[in-house]
């Protein structure tokens, strides 16, 4: 990457992160429900530990979910209205890294702030001190390809009629992999077989998403502006 | 140079317009003109590169701006119907921003005295949202004042402008022409610049 790409990249992150801090409503919300959602399980459940220790990771993984997606349908709709996205499809820097820039900055403000709470949460689980650092080593490599595959379905539902439930269709199956390895690698570490392989598995999702992502997230932005 | 040759545009089922052909020359200006829906915006798109036309194609320097890709895109400065800011920043980090996009980082004095050539110096800190339609119109084309590009698009730029901005517009069209700069702009309003723009009337 050349050092013009590098900071036009830069400048669109910095951008982002300057408007996530001037609406930090807007920002906070997937987080908010993340801990909402978490927290209404063993309310709902009762004070049963062994139950809540079975289902902890499973559910905290699926709330985690569910809050990148409720911040998808927000990404690029309103570089898309305001005109934002031409300037930045016209710009003699390459779109891509551009758009590696916007998921990184959406990654920061929805993804991060999901890793920091959940051992938090999961104490209200019982999950024992290793297992939960097993569960924020999950997600810090989960959510960034959370916000990978959903920015794919959040540019391909980009200026289509009823694009939010359009993009949970689209993206929720393609969750599922890092679902099931994220949520595997603590049930793993709770059945005592060693988190590990799942771990590595995610891993290998992440780098698989970051390579290919921002290409088919680029191709469909332009497809969206044509 | 800028050249479009066989140029067809077609939305849904119609045609806006075919066999469309026009250059713009160093030093030259095209001031496009059509009824409401005739295509100026598409043909816009079209030239910088953002739709591809149905038929024909469009050149820079003799090349198709389709392999040329990243080169041209380096030479063009568009300002499309939406402004291109962001509501919650101010008018000088939108300014820096879009010029971060465009390659060239600038200095926040850089930013402050684009916006003050356009006369929004006084704004310049206040965030866009509680600017006016007229002055998001300036700062939108405080871009302009930056220089860099050499072919001006500018879509509908004289829209919410008042009369001291469209004469600041004609005056900055005029020295980018002296300049040997090209612009290809749309406008239901006469652009009163220096030398007369040629016309492309659309749907005639």
């Amino acid at each position: 990457m050349s050092g013009g790409a590098l900071a036009a990249a830069i400048g669109v992150l910095r951008r982002d992160l300057l408007l996530a801090m001037r609406r930090k409503s807007d920002a906070l919300a997937p987080v908010f429900f993340f801990v909402v959602v978490a927290s209404l399980f063993p309310l709902g459940i009762g004070p049963e530990p062994d139950l809540l220790r079975r289902i902890g990771p499973g559910v905290l993984w699926v709330g985690a979910l569910l809050a990148t997606m409720l911040s998808l349908a927000r990404l690029f709709a309103s570089d898309y209205d305001d005109g934002t996205l031409e300037q930045m499809a016209l710009s003699p820097e390459p779109f891509v890294g551009l758009v590696a820039a916007k998921v990184t900055a959406h990654w920061l403000v929805t993804g991060l702030p999901l890793v920091v709470v959940s051992p938090v949460l999961a104490l209200q689980y019982g999950l024992p001190a290793d297992t939960i650092a097993v569960l924020a080593a999950s997600l810090v490599l989960g959510t960034p390809v959370l916000s990978l595959v959903g920015a794919i379905g959040a540019a391909l539902t980009l200026g289509v009629r009823g694009g939010g439930l359009l993009v949970a269709l689209l993206v929720l199956p393609l969750y599922v992999p890092a679902l099931v390895f994220g949520a595997g690698a603590v049930d793993a570490n709770l059945a005592g077989t060693g988190a590990e392989a799942h771990l590595s598995l995610l891993g290998a999702c992440l780098v698989i998403a970051a390579f290919f992502a921002p290409w088919a997230i680029a191709a469909a932005l332009r497809i969206a502006l044509e | 140079m800028l050249a479009a040759s066989g140029l067809e545009c077609v939305r849904g089922e119609r045609t806006l317009f075919s066999g469309l052909s026009f250059a713009v020359a160093p030093g030259a200006g095209l001031l496009v003109q059509g009824a409401n829906g005739a295509g100026k915006t598409s043909l816009l798109r079209i030239a910088v590169g953002l739709a591809p036309p149905a038929q024909g194609h469009v050149t820079w320097d003799g090349r198709p701006i389709r392999t040329l890709g990243e080169a041209y895109r380096r030479e063009v400065l568009y300002c499309g119907h939406p402004n291109a800011l962001k509501d919650d920043l101010t008018a000088v980090e939108n300014v820096r921003a879009a010029a971060a996009l465009a390659g060239r980082s600038i200095t926040t004095a850089a930013a402050r005295g684009a916006l003050a050539q356009v006369g929004v110096a006084a704004a310049a800190e206040l965030p866009v949202r509680s600017l006016s339609q007229g002055q998001k119109r300036r700062a939108a084309l405080a871009r302009l004042a930056l220089g860099g590009a050499r072919l001006w698009v500018l879509d509908e730029p004289l829209a919410a402008l008042d009369a001291s901005g469209v004469e600041w517009l004609a005056a900055a069209i005029d020295a980018h022409l002296a300049a040997g700069g090209m612009a290809l702009v749309t406008s239901h309003q006469s652009l009163a610049t220096r030398g007369a723009l040629a016309t492309l009337k659309l749907g005639a």
